[in-house]
């Protein structure tokens, strides 16, 4: 399937995969009919988590950042000299950095380096020279959101936004629910569909290293609120808007034997064709490919030959993959 | 989160929220005046310029994360436009420019940044901060005039389209007070005929409490 490149794409315009895993049968349908496919009782979740400006450049380094941990310091993974116009699997390792190291992003900007991962020397975490207000400000300033090879020109921030992101906790966009825009939201809600939010941090999708990838997802944290526990409780039918979501409630659940507990939590849960779900009943997400984990994720929902049938027709079809592509629900 | 919070009725409105008990992120371009103030008032505080593009974001990602969720902003940044006032024959296209930046496109750019998560969230409170200048026609406020007459039909508008959703706009004139804006303005105002800020932030506080 061929990439999304255009941000200006509006929602009418995105196509919607419906693939009813109970009737074995999927259909073409535009994101904006996504309200009729959608009922009472049923109940979308969502990850409102802004993204951040995560990419930060000193010298020749480019650092990512890949979360907030306890006490303030950063998880971040980094990528040697180019940039995002070149596949992350080509680009030159970065130098290697010991604890200690000041990686300086600007005459107002720096941060140390306070460990290094054994998995890959280039997963380190980093403490900032500043905190709170001043933090935020200068990561805004200096910081640019994470871009990807397929794209022509660099995204803005702006354009790797959901319009309903709240704390900044996202490496890269949750972008199931990129095109999920007021006028569709309102739709949903006027149907009777309960529509919640939790905070996941996505972390990064590529690192650059084989180590490093093989260990993805690294654990995020999560917050997940008291009203969304309620409502996924009363719901006949959850349906998780991207993978940060399942994974999210699922970890929660498993961490809790079974049941949901709101709070805050922290998941490196990964989701595949074997995973028992607990919570969530349906997914919307953007289209992957056969091969992809996140194509593995959606197996958990509907049976493989089915989604491959599916993928297939897709392909034909001319749907677009990617954060900037259509998306498909399953059920 | 409280625009233009530096001096005026930004810092008296903070003054009184903190005094309140709220958790506030203090707004304002220099980054002295608004240090005082956050001082004053254990508020956070955010050197950041409402008219930039890139602005809204920044502000409304720190306000969130240092906040943890953001209940009510308040759009109260303005600048005039031409200082001294002047009419608009000798009104450049860079002040005017200017006064709708601040003025105008600022408080959209963070409404627009902050207002799906308040709607979905079922509450919220936004506040333009208004003045007579924007339904009478008073000679050489017209940069001004116009910018504020179009903020509180965007106040409307917002209002329209979130119709149900729980987030309420109220549109908030201060009158004349003791500020440097109406110094600015008016240098020949006597300031003992004037409101003192701390005053109008009262009122203000007071149709807050009444709209949570």
């Amino acid at each position: 399937m061929k990439a999304g490149t255009d941000p200006r794409r509006v929602p009418e315009d995105v196509k919607l995969l419906y693939v009813d895993s109970r009737a074995g049968a999927f259909r073409d349908q535009r994101f904006t009919e996504l309200p009729k496919l959608l009922g009472k009782g049923d109940l979308l979740v969502l990850n409102d988590a802004a993204t951040l400006p995560a990419s930060l450049r000193a010298g020749d380094v480019e650092v990512r950042l890949a979360g907030e941990l306890e006490g303030g310091a950063f998880r971040a993974v980094l990528f040697g000299a180019g940039d995002w116009r070149t596949d992350t699997d080509l680009r030159p390792a970065p130098p290697r950095l010991n604890a200690g190291t000041v990686l300086r992003f600007s005459d107002a900007l720096s941060a140390t380096v306070e460990s290094v991962s054994t998995v890959s020397p280039r997963l380190v975490s980093v403490r900032f020279d500043r905190a709170g207000a001043e933090l935020w400000s200068a990561l805004y300033r200096h910081g640019r959101p994470v871009q990807y090879a397929y794209l022509k020109e660099p995204l803005p921030l702006d354009a790797v936004q959901t319009g309903y992101a709240a704390r900044p906790w996202a490496s890269e966009m949750p972008s199931a629910g990129r095109p999920l825009r007021w006028p569709t939201l309102s739709r949903l809600l006027e149907r009777g569909v309960q529509v919640a939010t939790l905070t996941h941090a996505a972390g990064l999708s590529a690192t650059g290293d084989e180590a490093l990838d093989a260990a993805l997802p690294l654990p995020e944290r999560y917050e997940l609120p008291a009203e969304t526990v309620r409502a996924v409780q009363s719901a006949t039918r959850v349906i998780a808007v991207g993978t940060t979501v399942v994974r999210a409630l699922e970890g929660n659940a498993r961490s809790n034997g079974g049941r949901l507990v709101a709070g805050r939590g922290e998941t490196d849960l990964v989701i595949g064709p074997s995973t028992s779900l607990s919570v969530v009943d349906g997914i919307l997400s953007g289209m992957h490919e056969p091969g992809s984990s996140h194509f593995s994720l959606l197996t958990a929902f509907a049976p493989g030959p089915l989604l491959e049938k599916a993928a297939a027709h897709a392909e034909a079809a001319g749907y677009l993959v990617h954060e900037l592509g259509d998306s498909t629900l399953v059920v | 989160m409280i625009t233009g919070a530096s001096r005026g009725l930004g810092a008296a409105l903070a003054r009184g929220l903190a005094a309140k008990g709220a958790k506030l992120l203090l707004v304002a371009r220099g980054a002295g005046a608004l240090q005082d103030v956050a001082k004053a008032t254990g508020a956070h505080a955010l050197a950041a310029d409402v008219g930039s593009p890139g602005g809204a974001l920044a502000i409304a990602g720190a306000a969130q994360e240092l906040l943890g969720g953001v209940d009510a902003v308040i759009h109260n940044a303005s600048v005039l436009g031409p200082v001294p006032l002047r009419p608009l024959l000798d009104t450049s296209d860079e002040q005017f420019r200017e006064a709708l930046e601040v003025n105008l496109l600022g408080p959209f750019r963070l409404t627009r940044a902050l207002a799906g998560a308040m709607a979905l969230k079922g509450g919220g409170l936004v506040v333009h901060v208004t003045s007579d200048a924007a339904t009478s026609a008073y000679p050489t406020w017209g940069a001004y005039g116009v910018s504020k007459a179009a903020l509180e039909h965007l106040g409307r508008i917002w209002a329209a389209e979130l119709e149900g959703r729980g987030v309420r706009f109220l549109t908030f004139d201060p009158g004349e007070m003791d500020t440097k804006m109406h110094a600015d303005a008016m240098p020949d105002a006597d300031p003992a005929t004037l409101a003192r800020p701390l005053a109008v932030a009262e009122k203000l506080i007071a149709q807050l409490e009444a709209a949570s």
